[in-house]
């Protein structure tokens, strides 16, 4: 588990980090979002032993970072931003030099080496140098060094910057399969992976909690929650019906593409008497959908509205 | 395996995986050969021991140790491996020990391969050998001091052009601490104990009566002192930096 309380750090009158305390659990993928230089890397640093708090503490597996921290950093897989290694040594070097470092003993090393190759598909590069490897491979050696000790705790900053939607899919079937029995800490500021990866989001902003929920109860923050949009060219008459519907809070028009969204008032559910009305009216509807909610619009209002907050 | 031993091997690798261990090598040797047989008048001197070659010593690591200790930590700051190595569950005292000890290895060899100016002292005369050992001993502490400063200067930048200017600085001033000229200067401006104690911390001076063949402890003493505080302070500057 990954537990921080009250974890604080300022660089001179800056703070990056202002007494964020967050909790993970076994079985969470916990996402941390938010927009650049919010922190979030700061933050990840302080957990993983790289920078020091200013103040408040983090726990890894119970371990505090501050009074334990070589016990807490045996129990931490941790990919740092831009998935660092050594240029110079290749792929079979370098987890071979983690290991070690991490003590592993060679029987299990072994068996962990092949397992951890096999699973990030590394059986062609590993005896190639990783300074002349690509972006997409780099970081999934970055990967197979975090998770070559089978850790309890995996945190990974932004784990699929730079890769193609292939490699994405793949890195986040790993972070799938791995979720089971571990915790798992993903920054990232892409919102699609959110959906994808976390059962948890935590929003931060100017280096404070802004929100900390689930995809489902963040989609339910949306205006758009309930929502229903439907393509229906000629519509134009219907919309003054759609209008005097009495759980219809209101109608917008999309001026590019002439999509319509219903917006429903507070706890009403509009999809059947929008149906039925477009039914009556004999209008062709290409295509009707009930929207979940914007995570983009979600995430736009929690840390713009902060930011305005912060420095006023 | 302990980390300390796998971040030496590591660093040890690397320097043979890129052609800086061979250019260094070779260009040690080279200059050891000239500084001994041009400026230390190696033959005309007509005595059968390795003095000038060893009297070159500091001079020869002035120029060359702090080449290989800018990059110690430099490279991994500015790389961002620093953060891989500083999140594995190393201490720093053990990173800087193993990267320390490969440079000092590193060194080393290129000492051992200076043989052949053994070789041939004996092949001419009859020279004292357990003196040229202690040089030898010698040298390789003083070599050991000037890493150990550069390892530490090197924590606190990410640039290898100043981590590598500033060693120098600081090293040239402690050979220069020792001579006459320098004393002299302070003489006038600092009370006598004061002057004795900047002497005392001359490189040269407890370099010179090692090179001599005279193995005294409070020499020996020295060298492993400031190789153990300059390596300490290096270990200070990198956890002053975790909290910045």
């Amino acid at each position: 588990m990954i537990e921080t309380d009250k974890l604080t750090k300022r660089y001179g009158h800056l703070t990056a980090v202002d007494a964020l305390s967050i909790y993970a659990e076994p079985g969470q993928v916990l996402g941390l979002l938010g927009p650049n230089g919010a922190g979030k890397t700061t933050a990840m640093r302080m957990i993983a032993g790289f920078q020091a708090p200013t103040a408040g503490t983090a726990r890894v597996c119970g371990y505090d970072v501050r009074k334990e921290p070589l016990k807490a950093k045996r129990a931490l897989g941790y990919l740092p931003e831009g998935a660092p290694s050594y240029g110079e040594m290749t792929v079979r070097e370098f987890l071979v030099f983690i290991m070690r470092m991490r003590g592993l003993r060679s029987d299990v090393g072994r068996r962990r080496f092949d397992e951890v190759v096999g699973r990030l598909e590394l059986e062609g590069a590993l005896n190639v140098s990783i300074e002349t490897l690509s972006k997409g491979l780099r970081r999934r050696v970055g990967l197979a060094q975090a998770i070559v000790h089978d850790p309890p705790v995996l945190m990974l900053d932004e784990p699929t910057d730079g890769l193609d939607p292939n490699q994405k899919h793949t890195v986040r079937q790993l972070i799938d399969a791995m979720a089971r029995e571990r915790t798992i800490l993903i920054s990232t500021h892409l919102l699609e992976e959110v959906h994808a990866l976390c059962n948890r989001v935590v929003i931060i902003a100017g280096g404070r909690l802004r929100a900390d929920a689930t995809p489902a109860e963040l989609e339910e923050r949306s205006r758009y929650h309930g929502a229903v949009s439907f393509s229906a060219p000629g519509s134009g008459i219907s919309q003054e019906m759609l209008g005097r519907l009495p759980q219809v809070a209101g109608i917008e028009v999309d001026p590019l593409d002439g999509r319509v969204t219903v917006f429903p008032k507070p706890g009403e559910r509009i999809l059947e008497p929008v149906e039925s009305l477009l039914r009556q009216q004999g209008l062709e509807v290409s295509e009707i959908q009930l929207e979940r909610g914007r995570l983009d619009e979600v995430f736009r209002q929690i840390t713009l509205g902060s930011e305005t907050e912060a420095h006023p | 395996m302990s980390p300390v031993m796998a971040l030496m091997r590591r660093e040890l690798r690397s320097y043979f995986v890129t052609p800086v261990a061979y250019v260094f090598l070779v260009i040690f040797l080279v200059l050891a050969g000239i500084l001994t047989f041009y400026a230390g008048d190696f033959y005309d001197r007509g005595i059968a021991d390795l003095q000038p070659f060893f009297v070159m010593h500091p001079w020869l690591y002035l120029i060359l140790v702090p080449a290989v200790s800018m990059r110690l930590w430099a490279e991994e700051a500015k790389s961002g491996t620093l953060e891989l190595l500083q999140t594995l569950p190393t201490s720093l005292w053990q990173a800087m020990l193993g990267k320390f000890l490969a440079a000092w290895l590193f060194i080393g060899l290129a000492l051992l391969l200076t043989f052949p100016i053994w070789i041939t002292v004996n092949y001419l005369g009859s020279p004292d050998n357990g003196i040229i050992i202690a040089g030898y001993l010698g040298s390789w502490l003083m070599a050991g001091a000037f890493l150990a400063i550069g390892a530490c200067l090197s924590t606190l930048t990410s640039s290898q052009v100043v981590a590598f200017i500033l060693t120098a600085v600081v090293c040239v001033l402690l050979i220069l601490a020792g001579q006459p000229e320098v004393l002299d200067f302070f003489q006038g401006a600092l009370p006598r104990k004061l002057v004795n104690a900047v002497a005392h911390l001359s490189m040269l001076r407890h370099f010179e009566a090692i090179a001599r063949g005279v193995l005294d402890l409070r020499d020996i003493f020295y060298f492993v002192l400031t190789i153990v505080a300059w390596l300490a302070a290096g270990v200070l500057i990198l956890d002053l930096k975790r909290s910045h």
